[in-house]
């Protein structure tokens, strides 16, 4: 039936062959692509993790070639980003590229926590999988935060001085600890420097380590899905699960369309919007930084203002600081807080169902709330939803563990 | 379904709540610029060179740069726009010495290359409308005291400040300006002006970004190519997933 082969397919198969032989190639595409079986039933918030991959893959790319041109040099550094914008071919698209990529990243980051936090999927067995991703957003953080400084324009700057101060309200080391982050009595040339060093180096390598721990992490246990039912309960004769179907070519050719949809708005938004109305590129960064004037209302680009808004909420700084850092250290205890015995919202109470949702709702406002300028009414608005925000986790335990839960079915729903 | 549907919801409410927000910002005057009128960019740079330029330096913008988007030859940008003896290939610099401005206005004109994206457009066409005299000279409704005299009021005309007093809820009065008038007119109408400052403004909002003219060019050809990739995306996993729905 079949032609027989021909010499240059035997001769590709005989190459592949011998790789095969010295490195485990189609092993790793069957382990980890052909032949790992995801639940059928992902849903539109399962495209949050192959996009943030993608949007990943855009920022080191875009970032290789915006280091061609940037200077990291105080009296060089805003020069050369408008140069990058104006005098290098296609800078201006590289660059709002990395930009945009930036807010992309944390939209698509978000998403993805949020879709974990629906579903139960940092409970037993994938408390791993939780735990490597908080500590990407940890890192995604830090390395958010030293590429805003990089332009090095107003909020680049006063930005920088008001988070690299925080450390200031550590006692008896805060000051100390201060100049050596800094590396000058003020934020100068030293700190952006190392600050160039540590984004385009250290914390990429670090990131792109815990992407892979966290893939690695995820492949042994398996997929989650809407249901939070366990896939691997039940299999065929062949010890594949029933309701599994191979990540290629289903989820890929599903996640190109994905991608397709994320490319759309991220192109809207880059070619008629790449300043995000100011949220993404505020304005007073298009201002070189000047360290005798103080802009008059600082604030940290839209991703960091929920902790901030928290950070604001207490009058004490150090509490403050501790509150923010409390605020992100508490989403590593999530597989522990959650006492259900069933994954996903769907199968939970209303007492689950109302917590996170309030929760959710907290987190956005709070974050707003952080771009405010902070009168009086908002600083205790921002106090309530401080409060709420700790009450999720507070009260998980309990309400997760006294509240009646639907019967979760045998096999994956549509 | 149900998923996205939710998920539309909630977005739109954030769309909403996110412009209630914005909305409190600023109380400048909507700039009617259209950075893609070639027209409007060419009268604003004439405009901004011999008004502007004297004193103020568009560094990171080279006069050949401005001449291609702004569909002039570089023999036409050396005639009618290049005062000193720069050439074409030149970063559009003042010929006012650095230090000398220094001294007499107490601070050097800044650049402007970047000013309508620093401080908007908005604020641009507001301030360059905002001048009015009074006995110790010119002043600003949006910049209080600024180093710069009004340069335009040949064109403008003179106007002076309407007062008024108000009185606060703790019982003090004080007096703020309700609003400018036109004393003396000046060689153009008032909307000849406004529409010579929408011009300049237009100018600064294009030299702020000189890409938003290739932005805007390309956006539509990057959308269309991705309208129909995504299309295609669609049909394949339609046809996979066949297989799945089944």
């Amino acid at each position: 039936m079949a032609k027989p082969a021909s010499t240059l397919s035997k001769n590709v198969d005989a190459l592949g062959q011998w790789v095969d032989k010295r490195l485990p190639v189609s092993e790793f595409w069957k382990a980890h692509i052909s032949e790992y079986y995801a639940p059928k039933n992902f849903n539109i918030m399962y495209f949050f993790g192959s996009l943030a991959l993608l949007v990943l893959v855009n920022q080191i790319v875009t970032g290789i070639f915006l280091t061609m041109h940037y200077k990291p040099d105080a009296a060089l550094a805003f020069g050369s980003v408008e140069y990058i914008m104006r005098d290098v071919e296609w800078g201006w698209l590289i660059r709002y590229m990395h930009s945009t990529g930036a807010s992309a990243f944390f939209i698509v980051v978000y998403l993805h926590m949020f879709r974990a936090l629906m579903y139960g999927s940092y409970q037993k067995p994938r408390e791993l999988v939780w735990i490597l991703g908080v500590l990407i957003y940890l890192v995604l953080m830090a390395e958010a935060f030293m590429g805003y400084v990089l332009p090095w324009g107003q909020m680049s700057y006063w930005g920088a001085q008001v988070i690299v101060s925080l450390f200031g309200a550590i006692p008896y080391v805060g000051d100390a600890l201060v100049e050596w982050i800094r590396g000058d009595y003020y934020i100068a040339d030293a700190t952006l420097n190392r600050f160039f060093a540590l984004h385009v180096i250290a914390l990429p390598l670090a990131l792109l380590a815990l992407v892979v721990l966290h893939l690695a992490a995820l492949h042994e246990v398996g997929s989650n899905n809407p249901d939070g039912v366990d896939i691997k309960a039940n299999k065929d004769q062949n010890g594949i699960p029933r309701d599994g179907i191979p990540f290629h070519p289903y989820y890929t050719v599903k996640d190109i369309f994905g991608v397709g949809v994320f490319l759309l708005l991220f192109a809207f938004v880059l070619f008629y919007a790449p300043d995000g109305g100011g949220y993404f590129l505020e304005k007073d960064n298009f201002a070189v930084s000047d360290p005798l004037v103080t802009p008059q209302h600082i604030v940290p680009v839209w991703y960091f203002t929920p902790y901030y808004a928290i950070l604001r909420a207490v009058p004490d700084k150090l509490m403050g600081v501790v509150l923010m850092g409390a605020a992100i250290f508490v989403l590593f205890l999530m597989p522990w807080l959650d006492r259900s015995k069933v994954r996903s919202i769907r199968y939970k109470g209303l007492g689950s169902k109302i917590l996170l949702t309030v929760f959710a709702i907290g987190f956005i406002r709070l974050g707003m709330l952080g771009m405010a300028e902070g009168t009086p009414a908002e600083t205790i608005e921002s106090r309530v939803w401080t409060v709420v925000y700790f009450a999720f986790f507070a009260l998980l335990p309990i309400v997760t563990s006294m509240e009646n839960t639907k019967p979760v079915p045998e096999r994956v729903t549509t | 379904m149900k998923m996205i549907r939710i998920i539309a919801i909630a977005f739109a409410a954030l769309v909403a709540s996110f412009d209630a927000t914005a909305a409190g910002g600023g109380d400048y005057d909507h700039a009617p610029i259209n950075i893609r009128d070639t027209a409007s960019l060419q009268r604003g740079a004439t405009m901004f060179v011999n008004y502007c330029m004297g004193c103020h330096s568009v560094k990171y913008m080279r006069w050949g740069r401005l001449g291609e988007d702004l569909g002039l030859t570089d023999s036409e940008v050396e005639e009618f726009l290049i005062k000193g003896d720069q050439t074409i290939n030149d970063q559009m610099l003042s010929s006012m010495p650095y230090d000398q401005a220094t001294e007499w206005f107490g601070k050097a004109p800044p650049d402007l290359s970047l000013t309508a994206r620093a401080r908007t457009a908005d604020w641009v066409y507001t301030f360059l409308r905002s001048y009015y005299l009074t006995e110790q000279g010119w002043n600003n409704t949006l910049l209080a005291n600024p180093a710069m005299p009004h340069v335009l009021w040949e064109l403008q005309g003179i106007q002076r400040p309407v007062m008024e007093t108000i009185t606060a809820e703790n019982g003090e009065t004080r007096t703020v300006i309700e609003s400018l008038e036109l004393d003396e007119p000046g060689l153009m109408s008032p909307e000849e002006y406004d529409a010579t400052i929408t011009d300049i403004t237009a100018f600064m909002a294009y030299i702020a970004e000189p890409a938003a003219l290739d932005r805007l060019a390309m956006g539509p050809w990057v959308l269309l190519f991705l309208t129909v990739f995504t299309f295609l995306a669609w049909l394949l996993y339609k046809e996979y997933w066949k297989d799945v729905k089944k």
